[in-house]
């Protein structure tokens, strides 16, 4: 799943402009990944500028077995 | 505040104020809702603009103005410089108080504002934009409206839940990152500095536009392809401990920007898209406030007549007046962009060569253009790929 480290986003809204599912909520200062709606193709990580967003694989891991 | 309006606007950008100026001065009722807490703030952009872009919808005013530019330059991969004058003035914006000049002017006009209102869904009536949702001092509202104009920017949700495909291929969007920084003393301020090459800002380009007293907007946005492998942020890095290791960092932003030529269907029953939200940006140049201004002063206009005539539909017209107008100069512009991308570090060495013969006072962005064809005839056949493909 994808994991944004804590305290890093700058709310710029560039991973949310190319993600194919509108999984990503933006507010003022606020980030999340809606994660029902994520397919966990990483585009947001290699669009986003300043390296916020990871791919965990673990976590999806976690996710699919959750569900 | 109303419960209704004949148009709310989602976002309060250069796109959403003229969109909301053009419709107001027309007599509609209006109201802008903006999620941040300032208009104008945080600035994410490089801020450098043209003055007859600006001057169609404000007068110059040197409170918003940082810098005056008359010239270019472009660095070449192997440092060659080329300077080239500017037949137009441009200027390095103080954007902050430029777009908050512009929020005044459409106040002027009549229309409102409501900042810290967060829009999170769309009403509907017959399948019909109606209105929207939002969200305002920990409080979940809703107004109706007869149209609304989404000019949420980058991001561009608003367009989705209408069911318009706004999303962009992640190579299309120019990931960049850019800082503010004073002790930047080796730059004229009346010249805007690019560099190219895979060094810099492979698939993009590296910018320091002056602001004055030795600081500067330095800043790169690179495609998605590159960004996978490396970041913008690292990029920039880099930059800096090789150029400008003694600077004094003022600010950071992060920002994308879409390098795509307009979204094919930017209105749908009651909503229309302008500026970002639409993919309103000069896809070659990245620049976007020009154009987004463009794109919000021609569907302002159209939402207002269609309003006051009775015709829902009419709204379909402002597809065909922006394409006129600009969506299909930037349908060649992106063509263009994509030969550039695919130039090699040896290619954009070469046409800085053959440029540098020239006298710097026969030198125009045109006449370089054709000087690096003439000196350079293998160039050409780079060219007509550009152009024609
Ligand atoms: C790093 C960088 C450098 C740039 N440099 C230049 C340059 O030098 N020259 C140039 O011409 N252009 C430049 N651009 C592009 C330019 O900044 C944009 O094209 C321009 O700001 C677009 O205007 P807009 O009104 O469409 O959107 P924006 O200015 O982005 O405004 C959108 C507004 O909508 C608000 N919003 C978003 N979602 C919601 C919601 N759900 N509810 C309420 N409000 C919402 C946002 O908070 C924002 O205020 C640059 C961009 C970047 C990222
Ligand atoms: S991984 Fe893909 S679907 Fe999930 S948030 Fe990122 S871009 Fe959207
Ligand atoms: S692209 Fe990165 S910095 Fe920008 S909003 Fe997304 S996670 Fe935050």
């Amino acid at each position: 799943m994808i994991e944004i480290l804590p305290d890093k986003c700058d709310f710029c809204g560039c991973c949310v402009g190319i993600c194919p599912e509108d999984a990503i909520e933006l507010k003022e200062a606020e980030i999340k990944i809606i994660e029902q709606l994520c397919t966990n193709c990483s585009k947001c990580v290699w669009s986003c500028p300043i390296e916020v967003l990871k791919f965990n694989r673990n976590g999806a891991k976690n996710n699919l077995n959750a569900k | 505040m109303q419960n209704e309006y004949d148009i709310i606007v989602v976002g309060a950008g250069p796109a959403g104020t003229m969109a909301a100026r053009f419709a107001a001065e027309m007599g509609v009722s209006v109201l802008v809702l903006e999620k941040d807490r300032d208009v104008g703030y945080p600035v994410r952009c490089g801020e450098a603009v043209s003055k007859a872009g600006i001057e169609e919808f404000i007068d110059s005013d040197p409170k918003f103005i940082a810098s005056v530019i008359n010239k270019f330059s472009f660095i070449a991969p192997d440092d060659t410089e080329i300077i080239i004058p500017l037949e137009e003035e441009g200027y390095v914006l103080e954007r902050r108080i430029f777009d908050y000049e512009l929020a005044k002017s459409a106040s002027e006009a009549g229309a409102g504002f409501l900042t810290r209102a967060y829009v999170n869904g769309l009403l509907f009536d017959n399948g019909r934009v109606s209105g929207v949702k939002f969200e305002h001092q920990g409080e979940q509202k809703s107004l109706t409206a007869k149209i609304v104009i989404a000019a949420d920017g980058v991001e561009s949700r608003v367009g989705r839940w209408a069911g318009l495909k706004t999303h962009i291929d992640f190579r299309d969007m120019e990931s960049a990152v850019q800082i503010t920084a004073a002790g930047i003393n080796d730059i004229n301020n009346d010249t805007c500095y690019f560099y190219f090459g895979k060094e810099y800002a492979p698939e993009g380009y590296f910018w320091v536009f002056p602001k004055g007293n030795h600081s500067a907007n330095i800043g790169l946005g690179v495609g998605g392809n590159i960004g996978k492998k490396k970041s913008a942020l690292s990029f920039l890095n880099d930059f800096m401990r090789k150029k400008y290791p003694q600077a004094s960092v003022l600010t950071t932003i992060a920002g994308g920007v879409p390098c795509t030529p307009t979204l094919n269907k930017i209105v749908a029953p009651g909503i229309m898209l302008v500026g970002d939200a639409a993919r309103q940006v000069n896809p070659l140049s990245g620049g976007g406030i020009a154009s987004g201004m463009i794109g919000g002063s021609i569907a302002g206009t159209v939402a207002a007549e269609s309003i006051k005539q009775h015709k829902p539909d009419y709204i379909l017209e402002y597809e065909k007046k922006w394409h006129d107008r600009l969506g299909k100069r930037h349908l060649i512009f992106n063509r263009i962009k994509e030969g550039i991308y695919n130039f090699s570090d040896e290619k954009f060495n070469d046409i800085a060569h053959a440029v540098s013969k020239v006298p710097v006072e026969n030198r125009s962005i045109g006449k370089v253009f054709k000087t690096a064809l003439f000196n350079k005839p293998s160039l050409l056949v780079d060219v007509a790929k550009v152009f024609l493909f």
